[in-house]
């Protein structure tokens, strides 16, 4: 017993570079942090001037002055990208939040008012669900008249049904338990069951869909944007980067879609760590290692 | 004083009836003991007495008055699976404290350590996670206790001595008791009188 415990320390350190789980998890979150605040800051703070187009610093290849080279226009890639990046991570967290907040209040609507609620909320998931997301996005999007705004209320109102699913499913499974019914019969209120009892059960699968929501609503906004329909085209956001440096690419300007691509995957990944991290010290049966 | 079941009747969806105008009552200040098969209902037959079903037919009196769904059931029942009766992302303390206001004596009658308070149920073994869900149930406006099956998975010392502090607090306090068990001596050392289902 003594040698196996021991034999897993000395696994333990070789694989965590001398950390533990509890400090290596910590280390994760606050180095993603990191990442994403200075991504954020360096896209609020950077002067404007680096992405003027310089017509004599054309079609430049990566260099240290250009760190991810430069465009047709001769702008820089690198302030692009850190701009891009921060646009596109402000759409992300706001649809993606937007999305989970529905997501929760109809999942908990759903389980807990009674049948009616339940079947008009489960026809709406399967309405939205039938229809490719991007549909519904460009109609809407087109409502607001595009821009910003049209597109964040359009992916915030058409995330939300898979994740809806998910909570009510929970939902369902926690009202029945036991320690439920005993807080009914100590004259709890089903409000104060919601809120005490049936929560802190959805926060992590709130927690985790809002990670995986977060991609796919960047994705979803490049898409609408690729399209024509969504953030105007002298914005730097990433989607439309990325749509732009497609017609440059067969001429060998590879690192035109390479690092703003590399650079939103890493965000991406960055919050998935982020939230699975987070997920372990909320969890209690995995707080305490 | 006495919690009362008339004529009650059920069976689930269309099953055959579990029991059919049964009548049993457990007056304050006696030990009543259920025993029978397994499957003939006495888990069902508690969780209507407590409230947490509706019979078929019939109906369940407390003090000769039926019960309001929302205020305080002065039936509470204490389940055989300590570790399903807890939310899981509670603290110990948060469960404790959930029905009343809990008196400190009442944790050392018990043997309830004040470090077990901040620790997840997780943490904890099923005979000690009992000894929490008997205490959150003896809120002062509970007259009468259920225990289906309460002490089934504990071994004999710590059964000894929770139902020593249960019958000291139910004596105390003037409570009706109702015991559900598949242990002959168990019944015959605590109850007044038996009822065979």
């Amino acid at each position: 017993m003594m040698d196996a415990s021991k034999i897993e320390t000395q696994n333990n350190r070789q694989t965590n570079f001398g950390f533990n789980r509890r400090q290596k998890t910590i280390m994760i979150i606050v180095l993603a942090s990191i990442l994403l605040i200075s991504v954020v800051l360096g896209g609020i703070f950077i002067d404007e001037n680096r992405i003027a187009t310089n017509l004599t610093a054309r079609n430049l290849m990566p260099s240290f002055e250009y760190l991810f080279g430069t465009d047709w226009l001769g702008r820089d890639m690198f302030a692009r990208t850190l701009m891009g990046l921060t646009l596109s991570i402000g759409v992300g967290l706001i649809g993606a939040l937007g999305s989970a907040i529905i997501a929760l209040i109809l999942g908990m609507i759903a389980a807990t008012m009674g049948k009616v609620a339940d079947n008009i909320i489960s026809w709406l998931i399967d309405l939205f669900l039938s229809v490719p997301h991007l549909v519904i996005l460009i109609l809407i999007s087109f409502m607001f008249g595009g821009g910003f705004k049209g597109i964040v209320v359009g992916l915030m109102l058409t995330h939300w049904p898979s994740l809806a699913r998910v909570v009510r499913a929970e939902v369902m499974q926690v009202r029945s338990a036991e320690y439920v019914q005993v807080s009914l019969r100590m004259g709890k209120s089903r409000s104060w069951i919601a809120v005490h009892h049936i929560l802190p059960h959805l926060i992590p699968q709130v927690l985790i869909g809002f990670v995986l929501l977060f991609p796919h609503v960047i994705l979803h906004e490049a898409a609408v944007t690729f399209l024509g329909l969504g953030l105007s085209p002298h914005e730097p956001a990433i989607g439309i980067i990325l749509s732009e440096s497609m017609k440059y690419l067969s001429s060998g300007m590879w690192w035109l879609a390479f690092f703003p691509g590399l650079s939103l995957l890493l965000i991406v990944r960055a919050f998935d760590s982020i939230g699975s991290n987070l997920h372990k010290f909320i969890d209690p049966s995995s707080a305490n290692e | 004083m006495q919690l009362e079941a008339k004529n009650i009747s059920f069976r689930y969806d269309n099953g055959p009836w579990l029991f059919k105008e049964l009548n049993l009552t457990v007056n304050r200040g006696e030990i009543v003991g259920l025993t029978g098969v397994s499957g003939r209902g006495k888990t069902t037959l508690c969780r209507i007495l407590a409230g947490l079903e509706n019979p078929l037919e019939g109906k369940v009196l407390v003090n000769e008055q039926t019960i309001s769904k929302r205020e305080y059931h002065p039936v509470q029942l204490i389940f055989q699976h300590p570790e399903k009766a807890v939310n899981p992302k509670w603290k110990m303390k948060k469960t404790l404290y959930e029905g009343w206001n809990v008196d400190e004596k009442y944790l050392n009658l018990l043997g309830i350590e004040h470090q077990w308070l901040d620790r997840w149920p997780n943490e904890l073994s099923g005979g000690e996670l009992q000894r929490f869900c008997i205490l959150r149930a003896l809120g002062p406006k509970t007259q009468f206790l259920i225990a289906d099956e309460m002490t089934t998975m504990l071994d004999a010392v710590t059964q000894a001595q929770i139902w020593d502090a249960i019958l000291k607090v139910v004596k105390e306090r003037n409570m009706g008791l109702l015991i559900v068990s598949h242990n002959p001596e168990l019944i015959e050392k605590l109850c007044h009188r038996v009822i065979e289902l």
